[in-house]
């Protein structure tokens, strides 16, 4: 049954390349001396540039490999492309945030390599176990990386608290695909999906399996109520892999969720859908709601990452309604947006230094525009993106899933998920109000500051070009979520 | 139609202009941003003449495609009613930056910006005929306001400023909904024209209505909606107080008879009791919060609730006059109130008060201000000879001949306007100054005269030759007015009416037998010849 073609490993060789040059990270590190090691940056990103190539000329292949545990297609290959996108964004920012932070270790690069594989794993599999695996690596990757400030309590509480509820959620995916494996007699979703058709909820089995898989991906996803980790673990994580997480796990993680339950369970879309809409509206409420109180930058941006999840998930409610492509093609295309608003945003968090140590609360970033005049113009556009104003990407992603819930004959869940963006803009406009409208009351000792670099510089270009870029012209983004959209069956 | 693109150079210089003053030195920012904005009122003045009063299509029309995967495009266009709004922007936007020249000491780069980004929305509103492009402009203006009032403001600045934003945020989440309502119930499009042409259902629209309403009650605003005024108009500095009450309020009026009139008719004329209570209360109410204040601009910003109350009286009767009246009202108390908060705040640049009882008996320093003063008050308490009193008169005759009673109480709001208007210019313009302020009041200078003057000409110029504005916007407010059903017991005795039976979207040549058309004489020789040239 398992038969191996060599050719197979062509498909494939975006994969190989990463974990091949997570390995000579990982074996260099110790050999090279302290000046060298810059080196193992460039090469961690010219492996990204390479596969970034190999995977967009895939753009357009349709293969299933490995006697069909893996598949090559334009949907994996949105996912990848915006993954490697922002692993080099996370590379550079680290660059200089491990410099300040002092946390220098190449087996941090190696470590984001590794991750990424897992998560390139995760969105091409269409067999459960091979998804479960990459989610593994990923998530490994990610615990030994939060807990990478070995000094700083907080860091290693977010470490084990991240670990501690990752692997339970974790255990419940597993047990959910077991539980499938036990109704339908396949891991693959092709065969999922054929075995189920027909069948509904009324099968104890398939509920059971069903739930524990949207229980399971959720605690991945941070929707609520299974989002209690995110707060604790963004804020304790070095701020680069806060960022890391909060975008790269978060898309990998909704690119593997949308394949199984729109391949694999699609037949059930009806019945998954009713849940999807009520972890959505509780995601919103509570993520919102939540992040009015936060004074810690960190901890507001976590629980709007919770939010935005929401908002992502009105678009696969809408999906499940009336079975069409234009409500993933919108998580897709809001998952993209997210990525960069959300990133910029965190990158101004890295590098904002008080007194020497990073400034974590909303308070430090005090009278921040009259020393720093373009990076409180550029936290300016990422808040004003990430509240949903035009003309902004935020603005489109939204008008995209909210377009999509219309279509679905639910326009009171687009209204509710506006007013809750009203309620945002609260929390959002509360740093653009610390920075540019108070002045900081202390000496000058300890006045903040922005720490620039120009790896730092190049990550807020990137990011503030696409917030704006797409924000005014989304079509090449959109096509290209339309396109990926078209492979998923 | 031209092919040359107007109205896109119109919105975009400014733009250009907000880049451009970061670019240049630091004395030259004012200077800068003065060019910018005269270029563009100097590139706005054509249109006036170019305009073809006898068309109702709507014109010096611009299309693109912007985003083809959800039809929207990029599409520009004004009427006769969008017309007269966008020259009025145009036209106070210099004055915003002449009155800032010294208010504003600091972060002068970014208040320009900011002032100049906003002309670029406004405009955008008012010429926007794609609704996602509409809406884009519609809340690309609340960060920069949000900023001028939250950094450059009064000390209280930091509560008006989110307090506004947050206001006509909530209030335009739902016209966004609406939008997209809109989009699949008239035929997946954002195209305003092909939308207006189209006919829902009656539940559909009162749903779109009271979206719709949300947004643009919050922003006019309407009673009970109307306390973000107050603090944002007192926090705001001066440009932005002109700014607010000249064009920001207008948007929402303006929203009112571009959308809710001719989309949604039937349920518009389903709430006109509602919206003429409201209006009526606001009318009075708005007077009589003014009687009470002794902050200068406290006073005009509930003066300015009176006087919108007008103008969606005069959207929500239906009628030529009625309607005509409110677009012109629309342009007056752009004029008026905006002349009255220069004054202020050329007064509060002397005395850094804006209490009534800080600044008495202004006259004998400062004759030149004193006689400012009270012409601006003057035209805005409607006195004949006056812009306000044309568009105050029309709404009141639309009005009376829907609702006599109504029209009583409306009437009550210019004797209260006398009232609180005469009784303030009484204290500031007479008696006897405090001594130790008198050696701060200078005359208005050479600068000031030049923020004033035009205000001033356009005061009188609108008040004694109303015709060039009316004639413009005729055709366009018959358009909006065929759009609406004629209710059952008018449609017997519609001699007044302008269609009596059957409403034609182009109804050029029945002009001619109107009360208006007799009022304004020349009129209608212009509005034939046109006809018949074609």
């Amino acid at each position: 049954m398992t038969s191996f073609s060599a050719g197979d490993l062509l498909f494939i060789l975006p994969e190989l390349l990463v974990i091949t040059a997570a390995c000579v990270v990982l074996v260099l590190d110790p050999v090279l001396r302290a000046s060298d090691k810059d080196g193992l940056v460039w090469l961690s990103l010219g492996t990204l540039a390479i596969c970034m190539g190999l995977t967009a000329s895939q753009m357009s292949v349709s293969a299933t490999i490995f006697s069909g545990l893996v598949v090559i297609d334009a949907y994996g290959a949105f996912w990848k492309l915006l993954l490697y996108f922002v692993t080099g964004l996370t590379i550079l920012l680290s660059y200089s945030y491990l410099k300040e932070e002092r946390l220098y270790f190449g087996e941090y690069y190696g470590f984001i390599l590794l991750a990424l594989a897992g998560m390139m794993v995760m969105v091409s599999a269409v067999d459960l176990l091979t998804m479960y695996l990459g989610t593994e690596l990923m998530s490994l990757s990610l615990y030994v990386l939060a807990g990478l400030k070995r000094s700083e309590p907080r860091s290693l509480e977010a470490a084990a608290k991240y670990f501690v509820l990752g692997a339970f959620s974790s255990g419940i995916l597993l047990y959910g695909i077991s539980l499938l494996y036990g109704a339908t007699g396949s891991t693959r979703l092709p065969e999922i999906a054929a075995a189920i058709a027909g069948r509904g909820f009324n099968d104890p089995l398939l509920l059971f399996s069903t739930i524990l898989l949207a229980v399971g991906f959720s605690f991945k996803l941070a929707v609520v109520p299974f989002h209690m980790w995110t707060p604790d673990v963004y804020q304790g994580a070095p701020t680069s892999v806060t960022a890391f997480m909060a975008v790269a796990s978060k898309s990998a993680s909704f690119g593997a969720f949308l394949r199984v339950f729109v391949e694999g369970l699609g037949g059930l879309k009806a019945d998954w859908s009713a849940i999807f809409l009520l972890l959505c509206i509780a995601t919103l409420v509570l993520g919102n709601i939540v992040a009015l109180v936060q004074t810690n930058i960190k901890r507001m941006l976590a629980y709007s990452s919770i939010a935005h999840a929401g908002y992502a998930l009105i678009g696969v409610v809408a999906a499940g309604r009336v079975g069409n492509s234009s409500g993933i093609a919108s998580v897709l295309l809001y998952l993209a947006l997210y990525t960069f608003m959300t990133f910029g945003a965190f990158a101004i968090v890295a590098m904002l230094r008080k007194g020497g140590i990073e400034g974590e609360e909303i308070e430090d970033f005090t009278g921040l525009a009259r020393r720093h005049p373009l990076a409180s113009l550029l936290m300016l556009i990422f808040m004003v993106s990430l509240a949903g104003l035009p003309p902004t990407a935020g603005f489109v992603g939204k008008l995209y899933v909210f377009m999509s819930a219309v279509e679905a004959g639910m326009t009171w869940l687009a209204a509710v998920a506006l007013i809750f963006a009203v309620i945002s803009a609260y929390y959002y406009l509360r740093v653009v109000m610390v920075m540019y409208m108070r002045e900081p009351s202390d000496s000058a000792g300890t006045v903040p500051q922005l720490v620039m670099s120009p790896t730092l510089s190049i990550v807020l270009a990137c990011t503030v070009a696409g917030v704006v870029i797409f924000g005014i012209y989304p079509n090449p983004l959109v096509n290209l979520a339309m396109q990926a959209v078209l492979t998923l069956k | 139609m031209t092919g040359f693109p107007w109205l896109t150079i119109l919105i975009f210089l400014p733009l250009a202009g907000a880049i451009a003053v970061f670019a240049v030195k630091d004395t030259a920012v004012r200077l800068t941003a003065l060019a910018i904005a005269l270029a563009d009122l100097l590139i706005s003045l054509p249109l006036w003449w170019l305009f073809d009063a006898s068309s109702g299509h709507m014109q010096f029309m611009e299309s693109a495609v912007w985003i083809a995967s959800l039809s929207i495009n990029y599409r520009l266009g004004i009427d006769g009613i969008s017309l007269p709004l966008i020259l009025m922007t145009t036209v106070l936007m210099p004055l915003c930056v002449l009155i800032s020249w010294h208010a504003i000491e600091t972060k002068v780069r970014g208040f320009m910006a900011m002032l100049l980004i906003m002309e670029s929305a406004m405009i955008g509103v008012f010429s926007a005929l794609d609704f996602v492009l509409f809406y884009v402009f519609w809340e690309a203006m609340l960060i920069p306001m949000y900023l001028l009032i939250g950094v450059w403001g009064g000390p209280n600045r930091l509560y008006a400023a989110i307090k506004f934003f947050l206001y006509t945020l909530a209030g335009s989440v739902l016209l966004l909904v609406a939008i997209l309502v809109l989009y699949f119930q008239g035929g997946h499009t954002f195209d305003i024209l092909q939308l207006t042409q189209g006919t829902y259902g009656l539940a559909l629209q009162i749903w779109l209505f009271f979206a719709f309403f949300a947004a643009f009650a919050v922003k006019v605003p309407m009673f009970p909606f109307h306390t973000w005024l107050p603090d944002a108009h007192v926090e705001a500095p001066t440009a932005g107080s002109v700014l607010l009450a000249s064009v920001l309020l207008k948007m929402g009026t303006y929203g009112f008879v571009r959308f809710s009139l001719p989309m949604l008719p039937d349920a518009s004329r389903l709430f006109t009791p509602l919206m003429v209570v409201l209006s009526i209360v606001a009318i009075i109410y708005g007077a009589y919060m003014a009687l009470a204040q002794t902050d200068l601009k406290k006073l005009i910003a509930y003066s300015s609730v009176s006087h919108m109350g007008f103008v969606t009286l005069g959207l929500f009767v239906f009628n030529l006059q009625g309607i005509e009246g409110a677009v012109m009202q629309m342009v007056n108390h752009g004029i008026t109130t905006g002349g009255l908060f220069l004054c202020v705040g050329m007064i509060y640049e002397r005395t850094h008060s804006r209490q009534i009882a800080d600044n008495i008996g202004l006259t004998k320093p400062m004759p030149r201000y004193a006689t400012f003063l009270v012409i601006f008050a003057l035209s805005s308490l409607g006195l004949p000879g006056t812009n306000s009193f044309v568009g105050e008169f029309l709404v009141l005759v639309g009005t009376f001949l829907w609702s006599k009673i109504a029209t009583a109480f409306a009437s009550l709001g210019i004797i209260l306007a006398a009232v609180y208007l005469l009784w303030m210019v009484q204290r500031v313009a007479f008696g006897i100054p405090a001594p130790h302020v008198l050696p701060k009041l200078r005359d208005v200078n050479l600068r000031e005269m030049v923020t004033l003057v035009p205000l001033v000409v356009l005061i009188f110029l609108i008040g004694l030759f109303p015709n060039p504005i009316l004639t413009r916007m005729h055709t366009s407010v018959e358009k909006v007015i065929a759009r609406i059903p004629p209710p059952p017991q008018e449609r017997a005795s519609a001699a007044w009416r302008l269609e009596p039976a059957s409403p034609s979207p182009e109804g050029i040549g029945s002009t001619a037998d109107t009360p208006l058309a007799q009022r304004t004489n020349d009129a209608t020789p212009f509005t034939n010849l046109a006809v018949e040239e074609r």
